[in-house]
């Protein structure tokens, strides 16, 4: 009986762990093959050799572009943290009836009907020189001349980032916070808490996990992106993701390849460290 | 086995009819609409109103695919099956032809062969003229016969690419931004433009630009643009990763509508450009000149290709199209854009005498002249930026290439990027 059992549950895994194999292993595997192989210009050479990986760690462009990399996701996931965790706690413990509680959250998608590309590419008028943001600020004489920093610039592909990603965040965030039992935070009042003590002692902590998730989604997006670094800083700047582009687009696959390994490896070691404080799965 | 019906019949002889008129072989008359020919290149020459056309005039069918320099080299090198005809540059035949992917073409079946401007044959525009530095289009333009891997230096009657398209490429200035007159290069990394300059981010392109502008600097003196040494390369580059640290670039662009919307928007006044983004920019009734400089022109020529497995009917069908492309209709399309065709005499029988004085001739237009979708470009007694095409082809500097040190320059050039 038993043994039946186990057999039935293997066949109940069965459908999603061919999905697994077949769209996830082995396209990695693909890939950490490849990154050893050689490449001239145009064709490429199955072999066993270390060189991608030789000139990828000999370079000193791919530690600045890794720095690089590392400094958006972390500036783009204090922005998205803060934003996202005031905007779940408003809507979880402000908002007091249900109805407006959906509608409010409904509300926060609908941004998300637009294509990804489309709303970046919107930032790049309403920054640009002559665009409404700098002939606002020259309007009301707040400048005299117009902000270049605004557009082609890291203050511009992290704008991006954080519009772009912000929702990631505030989803899993106010999940958590729905299922806090509201009589834990009546009880820390009674217990003569301050407002600040209960979000900081009560709050935050039973969040955890709902932060956690949202922080994996937000750090593995931005650290995987290449078009809005692209868009946003006119090309100008360099992140792992553009990268691989650059390399792709010039045939060098093996190389591209190596990079995308790496790359792989940083962002599960991220989030290794990041799974070491929380546990996901047991607070779920 | 096909239907005969009436309108299959009534096809034929439509068919047949259009046949005779272009002097056209018969035998492909019933056959050829059920032809159907792959084509991909870059999108300056990839055009549906091209593909319409033939279908009109020809009667089979071309599917048009375009794509970035980078994805075409890529496609013509790697994938030589996904296609039948390669709309491709001079610069990317140099690195595609060794493959082997391409077939050498017959010049003796192109009708208009010996109209062919010199730059394409002998390599020299007049029988005066030097010949530019760079990937000169006829060093890579012929192959010695039929089953030729290599590139030979005469008129060998087998040509790897047939010419169809080319221009003289300078920078993009807004004469109205900048308010004084722009004669050199070397203005591209003049302190006065900082945050204001663009160069475009393609690699074997841009590296001539750079290099037009460090020579125009009097940084230093290349033997060949063209063809640089790993010294040159770092020199070349350093001087620009050095601006672009100083904060001397807005953007990089890639694709042509980025150069079109930094320059429209005021972003960018002075960049690398090409002719038809400053028409487009022009179309919006915003000021822009493609400013001739004394350094003289950066220049790229393209041409179609066969692909290695192309025969029988196909390729029948694809000399004939060829031989369309020649005759003048293409030519005066592209040449309406700014575009030079490869065989401007035939081009001028498609398009009005104001017209051919305005683009090739470089007369003052003696009424407005509109692009091919209408906008007007520019108004009565305007004159083409740099004047005719004897002045403009006549002051080429270098050709868009490839280098032997190309992939180190590719790496430098991702630094540069990264930088």
């Amino acid at each position: 009986m038993l043994k039946n059992n186990t057999l039935i549950g293997w066949l109940m895994a069965l459908p999603i762990m061919a999905v697994l194999v077949f769209f996830l292993v082995l396209p990695i595997l693909m890939i950490v093959t490849v990154s050893f192989w050689q490449a001239t210009e145009f064709s490429i050479i199955p072999a066993f050799n270390f060189e991608n990986y030789a000139f990828l760690f000999g370079s000193e462009v791919t530690y600045r572009v890794f720095f690089n990399t590392f400094k958006y996701a972390f500036t783009t996931w204090i922005f998205t943290l803060c934003i996202g965790f005031t905007v779940a706690y408003f809507l979880a413990f402000h908002v007091r009836s249900l109805t407006w509680q959906i509608v409010l959250f409904l509300l926060c998608t609908i941004p998300f009907w637009t294509s990804n590309i489309i709303r970046m590419i919107s930032w790049i008028p309403f920054l640009g020189r002559n665009g409404i943001a700098n002939s606002t600020l020259t309007s009301w004489g707040v400048i005299d001349q117009p902000l270049d920093w605004l557009l082609f610039s890291d203050f511009a592909v992290i704008l991006a980032f954080v519009h772009l990603y912000t929702l990631f965040m505030v989803v899993p965030i106010f999940n958590t916070m729905m299922r806090i039992d509201k009589s834990l935070i009546e009880a820390a009042r009674d217990a003569g808490a301050s407002g600040a003590q209960i979000l900081w002692n009560v709050v935050i902590p039973l969040t955890k996990p709902g932060i956690m998730i949202g922080t994996i989604f937000v750090a593995t997006l931005v650290m995987g992106d290449f078009i809005t670094v692209r868009f946003m800083s006119g090309s100008q700047s360099a992140n792992v993701g553009r990268l691989i582009s650059n390399d792709i687009a010039l045939l060098a696959y093996p190389s591209a390849s190596a990079t995308a390994v790496v790359l792989l490896l940083t962002v599960l070691i991220v989030i290794g460290i990041m799974l070491r404080f929380v546990d996901i799965r047991k607070e779920l | 086995m096909p239907k005969i019906s009436r309108r299959n019949v009534l096809k034929g002889g439509a068919a047949f009819a259009a046949g005779t008129t272009l002097g056209a072989p018969m035998i492909w008359a019933q056959n050829i609409k059920d032809v159907t020919l792959r084509q991909f290149g870059t999108g300056v020459s990839n055009l549906n109103d091209v593909a319409n056309k033939v279908k009109e005039d020809l009667g089979f069918t071309l599917e048009m695919t375009a794509l970035d320099s980078d994805s075409v080299t890529q496609r013509a090198a790697t994938q030589p099956n996904s296609f039948d005809i390669a709309d491709i540059e001079y610069w990317i035949a140099k690195k595609v032809w060794p493959t082997g992917n391409l077939q050498a073409m017959d010049t003796s079946k192109i009708k208009n062969y010996d109209k062919i401007v010199g730059i394409f044959r002998s390599g020299k525009l007049t029988p005066e003229s030097t010949i530019a530095q760079g990937t000169a289009p006829h060093t890579v333009g012929f192959t010695e016969g039929p089953d030729g891997k290599g590139f030979v230096d005469n008129e060998s009657g087998w040509m790897t690419l047939i010419p169809t398209i080319y221009n003289a490429d300078t920078l993009g200035i807004r004469p109205d931004l900048i308010g004084r007159p722009i004669n050199n290069w070397s203005e591209l990394l003049n302190p006065e433009f900082k945050g204001k300059a663009s160069i475009l981010d393609i690699s074997s392109i841009g590296i001539m630009d750079m290099a037009m502008v460090v020579e125009s600097m009097g940084e230093y003196k290349y033997p060949d643009k063209g063809n640089m040494t790993r010294d040159e390369i770092d020199l070349t580059i350093g001087i620009f990763t050095e601006a672009k640290r100083n904060g001397q670039f807005r953007a990089f662009w890639k694709s042509f509508d980025e150069s079109v919307n930094l320059m429209a928007s005021g972003e960018v006044v002075i960049q690398s450009m090409w002719s038809p983004a400053i028409t487009a920019v022009k179309a919006k009734g915003i000021p822009a000149v493609f400013q001739p400089l004394e350094e003289g022109y950066r220049s790229w020529g393209g041409g179609i290709g066969l692909s290695a497995a192309l025969t029988g009917l196909e390729r029948d069908a694809a000399y004939e199209y060829i031989n369309w492309y020649l005759d003048g209709w293409v030519g005066g399309y592209l040449m309406r854009q700014g575009y030079y065709s490869a065989v401007p005499e035939t081009s001028k029988n498609y398009m009005s005498e104001n017209e051919w004085g305005y683009w090739f001739e470089g007369k003052p237009a003696t009424d407005v002249i509109t692009s091919p979708t209408g906008d007007p470009l520019a108004q009565a007694g305007e004159m083409r930026d740099g004047g005719s095409f004897y002045d403009r082809m006549g002051a080429v500097a270098a050709w868009n290439s490839v280098m032997d040190e190309n992939q180190y320059m590719v790496r430098k050039w991702n630094e540069f990027i990264a930088a």
